[in-house]
Formats: structure tokens, sequence, C-alpha cells
């Protein structure tokens, strides 16, 4: 991956009448990156993917590729192909010939042509399925067709439309792997657009969490997951705990709350702060709360008491009630220690890092 | 009740059959008959009745007509149709069921209506009759058919597909004639199959709108008068049934197989 940017989308809006579907949105994504478009649908993740292939153009603003300016550039000419959510196989063609669909137009000698769509294919796996007739092919099958056919254009993006959404659950993730070693091999830059975060969080070098047509936060997964800009980010990616916090005091950077839970709390100032707000919202990660057995002792301790247990095999979830709190707290914890079997009602004490609580933006 | 149905259900679909087909059968067996009178029993049997027609220029004057007619109707209604089912399928527009009512509604017009009004109208804009516009007429009658067949054809067409095309580098031309026409090829081939059968057995409108050539119709129309001439004329009709029927066949199947490809099924017309 280097820093020379591949795709820029500068101050694009799409609107259908009143209704904006993509909303100023600035995006700067690098060469040789797999960057991940994430949000629930109707975010505006899919418009903006179309609008990058050439399949819709921005109401204003501008989409630069490699450099280029887009405008007016339809999608047959741009250096980009997409693999579609419903795969788009050809149906009268066979794999092969879905596969040198585009190549056709290259005007390639017969043996170079052939060569390419080997190569291809033998880098989804498919080698030697080529006279297999469109028709017949698995679901996971289709996916790699469609995925060879682009690959073999040898684009400088390859789009990818939500492409696992349609297979379960085990060849799912079994492809998410693929995916990523797959494209650090070809090394081309990767767009995903999908709404399940753990694929987002698997599978990415940096993220854009998008809603209602704004992108809300960019950036890598670890920091998506651990500091999340806003409440929204937080609750889309994985469980929260949110705890109303008073700002007592703001210093450039940091700033340092006060809760009734967690005591006095100094964090990193969250991005969307506007610095004036009396309270804001801290949160912590179920996971990062810790059950103190016996006499284990922890820098950080929060008490309560159990008033639910959830069991869900490798882990177990405890809803903890603590004084001066508005909402019960979540907690899970591994099974490893006997966690599935502290009973409700149970007085706990509960260990923390205060380094894993995050000030966010309402 | 259930009982009754049961028992008397197969008994009603026998005479319904009979019915609707026993004439039809009529046709070929008073053509193999010696005797020109078409009446039981049969005489003897003979293939002569079939053996004379090559040999009758009117005929094969009003066979070849036909042919031009069947053609050009077909291929002229395919076109329109074409370009109608991709409209009415693929964007949604003001007046859209409206128009498709329009385009399907000489399916139940009363032809013979149709006819003289068409007649007048041709007339009045200074057309003289001839087999340009019987063809015309055909066309009119072809396109409800055409579009049924074709709208199959183009319905459960994923757009995607044109997407995929375009995305791989292949203009809006290329996109139609690789994807578009390669996919809906059966159903084109249908179409034009169905428009020429409807074409080649069309009377009324013919009737109305030929000016001195004759197409098969009307030259068998023509023939009923003398009664020596019948036999000629079963045969003649027994070889048109099954002509028809072989090619509606055909498009059938051809059209089953298509739909079958994109996952749709309707539009059926036999």
């Amino acid at each position: 991956m280097s820093d020379r940017p591949m795709i820029e989308i500068r101050n694009v809006t799409r609107s259908y009448g009143s209704f904006k579907a993509l909303d100023d949105a600035k995006l700067s994504i690098r060469e040789g990156e797999f960057f991940s478009l994430l949000g629930p649908s109707g975010c505006g993740k899919t418009t903006l993917l179309r609008m990058i292939a050439g399949f819709d153009n921005p109401t204003s603003g501008s989409i630069f590729i490699d450099g280029q300016p887009m405008a007016g550039i339809a999608a047959n000419r741009r250096p980009t192909n997409m693999v579609f959510q419903s795969y788009a196989i050809f149906p009268h063609l066979n794999v092969g010939e879905n596969v040198s669909y585009g190549l056709k137009r290259l005007k390639l000698d017969a043996g170079e042509e052939k060569r390419r769509v080997e190569e291809a294919l033998e880098q989804v796996s498919l080698t030697g399925l080529g006279k297999r007739g469109a028709t017949e092919l698995s679901g996971g099958q289709r996916q790699r067709v469609a995925l060879a056919r682009a690959l073999v254009m040898r684009p400088k993006v390859l789009l990818l439309d939500e492409p696992l959404s349609a297979l379960d659950k085990k060849l799912r993730e079994q492809m998410q792997v693929e995916l990523r070693r797959l494209q650090q091999a070809v090394g081309i830059t990767f767009i995903l657009v999908t709404h399940d975060q753990y694929e987002a969080l698997a599978m990415s070098d940096r993220i854009a969490v998008m809603f209602g047509g704004r992108i809300a936060q960019v950036d890598k997964p670890q920091e998506i997951y651990q500091r999340p800009a806003t409440r929204q980010v937080a609750d889309f990616l994985g469980g929260m705990n949110f705890v109303k916090a008073d700002v007592v005091a703001v210093n450039g950077e940091t700033i340092t709350l006060e809760t009734l839970g967690f005591g006095r709390i100094t964090t990193a100032k969250p991005a969307g702060f506007s610095g004036n707000g009396a309270s804001t919202t801290l949160g912590i990660r179920p996971e990062r709360l810790r059950v103190m057995w016996d006499d284990e002792k922890a820098k950080h301790e929060i008490a309560g008491k159990v008033i639910e247990r959830h069991y869900f095999g490798e882990i177990t979830q405890l809803v903890v009630n603590v004084d001066g709190l508005e909402k019960p707290l979540s907690v899970t914890e591994t099974n490893d220690f006997g966690a599935d079997d502290i009973p409700v009602g149970a007085p706990i004490r509960l260990g923390y890092d205060p380094d894993a609580l995050v000030a966010m933006a309402d | 009740m259930n009982r009754i149905m049961s028992r008397w259900l197969p008994a009603y679909a026998f005479l319904y059959i009979v019915f609707l087909y026993l004439p039809v059968i009529f046709l070929p067996i008073f053509s193999v008959n010696t005797s020109a009178v078409p009446q039981f029993p049969l005489s003897g049997l003979t293939t002569k009745w079939y053996e004379e027609l090559p040999n009758t220029p009117a005929l094969l004057d009003a066979a070849w007509n036909s042919l031009i007619v069947g053609v050009a109707a077909a291929v002229l209604s395919t076109i329109l149709g074409i370009c109608a089912a991709r409209a009415i399928t693929r964007y949604r527009f003001r007046g859209r069921t409206a128009i498709n009512g329009l385009i399907m509604a000489p399916l139940v017009l009363p032809e013979i209506i149709v006819a003289i009004s068409l007649l007048i109208v041709l007339l009045q804009l200074g057309f003289s009759l001839s087999l340009f516009t019987v063809v015309l007429g055909h066309i009119l009658i072809c396109i409800p058919y055409s579009m049924t067949v074709l709208t199959s054809g183009f319905e459960g067409f994923d757009r995607s597909l044109e997407e995929a095309s375009a995305d791989l580098g292949e203009s809006a031309f290329g996109t139609f004639r690789r994807v578009t026409l390669s996919m809906v090829a059966p159903a084109i081939i249908s179409s034009l199959l169905v428009s020429f059968t409807i074409s080649l057995d069309e009377f009324i409108l013919a009737f109305f709108l030929a000016g001195t050539d004759a197409t098969l119709p009307l030259y068998i129309w023509g023939q009923l008068r003398f009664a020596a001439k019948l036999p000629g004329v079963l045969a003649l009709g027994t070889l048109l049934l099954v002509g028809s029927f072989l090619l509606v066949t055909i498009a059938e199947v051809i059209r089953r197989r298509a739909a079958r490809r994109t996952q749709n099924e309707g539009g059926a017309i036999v």
C-alpha cells in the first residue's frame, strides 16, 4: 500500500428531489488499500460505490480516480470493475466466456486472452471450470466467477457491492479470508460495501462508517471499534455501555469528565465535540469490563449486582445494576473461569482500564 | 358432490375435446378420399388431391404472396414489439399501463370493424390496395402476440447484467447486442414464428385490404364456390393446419426454454 491517493471524493452530494442519498461526502482512498464503506441500508454507501463505478452521477462535487476527474466519463471507460451483489453472471455464457467478456474488446491475440482467463480462474481457485455453464454453479462459485471476470481486466480499483451477503455463514467467513488474501496478492485498491460490521473489521485497512447519507467516521478497524467518534458509530459496531457524563474541563486534545459510576475521567476529546456542551456520553465495551473474583483487586473498580445472565456458548453476558447509573451495565466474560455460574442477584465487582472509556459526541 | 364431480368431469372434458377437434380431424380424413363429396363411408384412399396442389399456378401465387406478407408482418411486428416490450418492462413512465392496454387491444377488437376502418383510412390516405396494405393490417394484429412473447422474454431480465457489461468496457450498442439481444433471442424467434403463423391464417383483414393479389386464405375462400375443388381445398387446409401447429409448437418450446433461463414464467399464449 502506498500513500498515493487512488480515489478522491470531493464534496460529493447526490440528491433525489429533496432527499439527499449522499450529503457532502469527502474521502480519500489510497492506492492498494482495502477500504470498506460500512453502514445500515439506505446510508448512501451503495450510491457512493455506484458513482465511483460510473452508474450514477453526483448532483454536485467531483470524483477523481488516479488523479483523473471522472465527470462525463461513462462506466465502460473507467478503470474500475465491479462485483455485483447479484453477481450478474451472464446466464447465456459459460464460465470462460464470462471471464473473457471484457477482454474481447481489447482484441488480444488468442493465446494471450486464454492465458489471462486461466490466470484469473486460478486466482479465484476455479481452475479447469472454464467450460462449466453459468447456470450450473453454486453461490460460492458464482461469486468467484464474478471476481475473476473483474480481476482479469486488471482494474485500478475493484468495487465490491455486498459480495458476501448471499452466502451462508461458513462460506462467508471463508470468503472473507480469501478476499483479503487475494487483495494482498494482486495489490489492487478494493472498495467493499457492506452492512456487516464484522466483515468490515476483519477485512479492511480502513473503514468509513456512514449514516443517513453522511460519513460519520473514517479510520482503521481498531480505532473505529475502540474509539468510535459518535454514539451512532459505537452502537452500530457491536455492544457498548453508554454513561452520561458532565464536562468538567476541556484542555486542547483532552477532555475531563465526571460520571456517577466511573468517577472523574480524562480522555481524548471526540472529533465531533463542539467544545461548549455541558454534558456528553462516555462509553465502554462490554468485554472491557472484567469480573473480579474473590480477593482479586484492580486499580479501577466499579461495584454492582447481577440482575440478568445470558449464556452464549463461549461467552456469558451479565447485566449488572450499578447505583447511580441510569442504565445497567452489560458485561461479557469468557466462560473459562466459570462466569456462566455466577448467580443472578449476586454482588459483583468489575475491573476496568480507564483507557477503555471513550468520550463520544452524541 | 365431490363424487359426482369426479365421475362426470372426465366425461365432460372428453365431450369438450371431441366438439373442439372432431371437425378438424375430418379435414385430413376427407382430403384423402377419392370422392369429391365429403361424406362417409369413404369411397377409397388417394393422395391425388395433394399431388394436384403443385400443379395449380393460382395456388402457388397465393402461397408466395402469403409467404411475403407473413415474413414482412412477422419481422416488422417483432421489431416494433422489441421496442415496446423493452420500454414497458424496463421503464416506469406515465401512461405505461394505458399504452400496454392499447397495444394489446386488437386482440379483442372485432376484426371486421378494424378491417373496415383500416380500409377507409388507407383509401383516404391515397394508398392503393396491395400486399403492402395487407402487411400493415397484419402488423396491427400481430403486435399483441409479439408483445406477449417478448414481454416474457424481457421480464425478469436482471438489469445489473447490462451494468456488468458496461462495467467490463462494452459500449451501449455492444451491450445490447452481446447481452440483451443474445438473452432474448429465443423470445424473438418465438415472436417471429407466432406472428408468421397468425399472418398466414388471417382472412378478414386480407379480404378487405388485398387488391388483386390473393393470399392463401383468400384463395381457399375463392375455391369454396366450386364443389369439385373442395378436396383440393381440404388437402391445402390440412397442410396449413399441420404447418401452423408445428410453427406454434416450436415457438412455445423456444419461449419456455428462454423463460426458464431468466427464471420467469408467464406470457404463454398457447
